[in-house]
């Protein structure tokens, strides 16, 4: 879907959030669950119908490291830069990564398949070193596991 | 099933034996639990069938869960190979030869593990919601503050203040409405003990939550949960639904006249969201920019109105103390640091996982004796705790006890219980670095002392670790550390520069060899 034929339907996430106080990043966590990301038109829908100014808006979007303006790949995947990863060899995995896929970190291959991206612990330390591939976590994961990560990802779309 | 079993490969465990029980038509129940603590041995299977010694066992693969379903269930008998010891042996990971005093005490993870999380039934028949009864019941309001100021319970959350000062503060301030806040932030990497028990028992932070809004007179208690723990989310509102259906949380809970609603918010990936004022200013649906205390949020914090914030791990000790009384409590531990503390050990250690010890034991047990210190080969060099706000402990410090004051007197903090050990690979340049990093890319920029204070540090050590530093580069360190501690609006920046400090205090020679002219 381009985001120009997209008409999507924020009125439910806000009539459930309007009326409760604090509710703004609660609704961009379901704005960035149903799309990806917080595309701008969504934006500007909710600004009008919370009744907040766009500007209030992204700065709270750009303050927080969750959120996104732009889509990501169609596959995601985070390498946990936490200090038990760190130690046990997540900088590693991350450069293998890196190299296989020819990205830098946070960025997402030209096919638009793999999103690279490194995450602050998510708290499985005791299976360090950590990947979280679309929302799977997954722990002790070793230079052979780079490679097999990538052609799932692959396979799959 | 939490996340690291999960990630360890747990759900096709879990389906294997349902599905095999119900195919042999097996008269035996299939349950999923919260994290037990041994994570580097996940996924773990405990068999506790009539007839046959209940058992655990880890690294359970498929394969193997069907054969434990053949042998342990069928033939009665332990499988062999890859049994390790079960919950109910505090001890854990207590090898032959190893120190038997070296003992877990749990009662923040007392049902992790043993309980369904899903089902509040199950936290119900381990005495759950007992305590917010006899509160209601027997102690009123400043009761339950008196229990606690005899516990001695501390904070959990990293500055050990007393939760009953906080509590009394909240409750004599004035104001028409007033709010309890968890703190389920858990930013500092290398610790999940707050996740884990959000998993393995969320109703005991609920019960906690109850108590101590009840304590201060609060009519809405947030959670304010990070979003990078989805699981811990989902059980933690499941939880509430089931105590608002039971009538724990709502009106008129449990009959009274105490009227309490609970709410999740969740983080949004911002580490000075766990700083408290941070954390309030976030709820509020703003950026997570910290302001100035005073005024202390027990007079003026959520919307202006007076607040009060505690961490998971202080909220979930909370019951056990109202059922038992704190005297009880007080008796655990030592007299200034009372109860019990969790740690996530992680990095080098044999064992990593979660471990519950009563506070005074010494470094050196936790370590050695309940996590098997370090592969073969290899030596312990330090043990990092406090995280990106604490320091580095070296190894021939190890026999001091756990208290608040002993790991301050070290230049370190207990901070949240994120312990991570190292060993002779680990360079502490590099560590120092990694903190740095941590906080220069996790400073709000709202004060110059650490955001700019915060960058200078990091070129400076950067320059020492590609080997152009010299003697003055350490001299400058140092003069920097002291501005960002003195001059910085919160606590991250005022602890950001302990690593480096501590450090510096016991590995400089690791500086030294990486300068041009040695000192
Ligand atoms: C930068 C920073 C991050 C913090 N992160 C957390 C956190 O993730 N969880 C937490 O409970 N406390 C955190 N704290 C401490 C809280 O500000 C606060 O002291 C604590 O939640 C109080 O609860 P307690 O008294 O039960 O420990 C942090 C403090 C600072 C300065
Ligand atoms: S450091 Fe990677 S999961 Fe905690």
């Amino acid at each position: 879907m381009s985001e120009a034929t997209m008409v999507p339907d924020i009125s439910r996430t806000v009539q459930k959030w309007r009326k409760k106080r604090g509710s703004l990043i609660m609704a961009l966590h379901e704005i960035q669950n149903a799309y990806g990301y917080v595309p701008r038109n969504v934006s500007l829908q909710l600004a009008q119908l919370m009744d907040v100014p766009l500007a209030r808006i992204y700065e709270v979007i750009t303050f927080y490291n969750y959120f996104r303006l732009e889509p990501p790949g169609k596959n995601v995947v985070s390498v946990c830069m936490g200090t038990a990863c760190y130690l046990k060899g997540a900088k590693e995995r991350e450069n293998e990564f890196c190299e296989q896929l020819g990205v830098e970190e946070g960025e997402t291959t030209e096919d638009g398949q793999v999103h690279l991206q490194s995450v602050r612990c998510v708290g499985c330390c005791g299976l360090s070193p950590v990947v979280v591939v679309n929302g799977e976590t997954m722990g002790k994961i070793g230079p052979e596991d780079v490679k097999s990560i990538i052609r799932k990802c692959r396979e799959e779309h | 099933m939490s996340t690291c079993g999960i990630a360890a490969g747990a759900e096709p465990v879990y389906r294997a034996l349902a599905d095999a029980v119900r195919d042999r038509e097996l008269n035996i129940e299939v349950r999923k639990t919260g994290c037990v603590g041994m994570c580097s041995m996940e996924p773990l299977v405990e068999i506790n069938v009539d007839g046959a010694p209940r058992t655990m066992y880890g690294e359970v693969g498929v394969d193997a869960a069907l054969r434990l379903l053949d042998e342990h269930v069928g033939r009665k008998h332990v499988v062999p190979g890859f049994q390790v010891p079960g919950v109910d042996q505090l001890g854990f990971y207590e090898e032959p030869g190893h120190d038997p005093k070296a003992k877990q005490h749990r009662i923040v993870l007392r049902n992790c593990g043993i309980i369904d999380p899903t089902h509040i039934e199950d936290y119900i028949a381990r005495g759950g919601y007992q305590g917010i009864k006899r509160a209601l019941a027997e102690l009123g309001p400043e009761g339950v503050i008196d229990e606690i100021k005899k516990s001695g319970l501390r904070g959990r959350g990293g500055a050990g203040y007393p939760a009953w000062m906080k509590w009394s503060f909240a409750r004599k301030a004035e104001g028409d409405e007033k709010f309890m806040i968890c703190n389920a932030d858990e930013g500092d990497p290398g610790a999940y003990m707050d996740r884990s028990v959000l998993e393995g028992d969320p109703h005991a932070v609920i019960e906690g939550m109850l108590l101590a809004g009840y304590a201060i007179g609060a009519t809405t208690g947030f959670m304010y949960v990070r979003a990078e723990y989805p699981l811990a989310i989902d059980r933690i509102e499941n939880a509430i639904r089931q105590a608002r259906r039971l009538g724990l949380v709502g009106k008129n809970i449990l009959g009274s006249d105490f009227n309490y609603d609970l709410e999740v918010r969740l983080g949004a990936g911002a580490f000075v969201c766990g700083e408290e004022t941070a954390l309030m200013a976030s709820i509020e649906g703003k950026r997570g920019t910290p302001w100035p205390r005073p005024p202390y949020p027990a007079e003026k914090g959520l919307w202006g109105k007076p607040s009060n914030i505690n961490n998971v791990e202080t909220l979930a000790n909370v019951a056990p103390i109202i059922r038992n009384g704190g005297a009880w409590f007080a008796k655990i531990g030592t007299k200034k640091s009372s109860g019990t503390k969790v740690f996530a050990v992680t990095g080098k250690a044999r064992h990593s996982g979660l471990v519950e010890i009563p506070m005074g034991t010494s470094l050196r047990e936790i370590v050695m004796d309940v996590c098997g210190g370090v592969p073969p080969g290899r030596r312990v060099k330090a043990v990092q705790t406090g995280g990106p706000s604490g320091g580095v402990i070296p190894e021939d410090k190890l026999d001091t006890p756990v208290t608040y004051e002993s790991l301050q007197e070290l230049g370190s903090i207990m901070g949240s219980g994120g312990m991570i050990v190292m060993d002779d690979t680990d360079g502490m340049l590099d560590i120092a670095r990694f903190y740095m990093g941590f906080c220069v890319e996790e400073s709000c920029g709202k004060c110059a002392p650490c955001r700019i204070g915060g960058k200078q540090m990091m070129n400076i050590l950067d320059k020492i670790a590609d080997g152009n530093g010299t003697p003055d580069d350490i001299i400058l360190l140092k003069r920097l550390a002291r501005s960002m501690r003195k001059a910085s609006l919160c606590g991250l920046g005022q602890t950001a520069p302990n690593p480096v400090l501590s450090t510096l205090r016991y590995f400089m020679n690791e500086y030294e060899e990486k300068l041009l002219q040695p000192v």
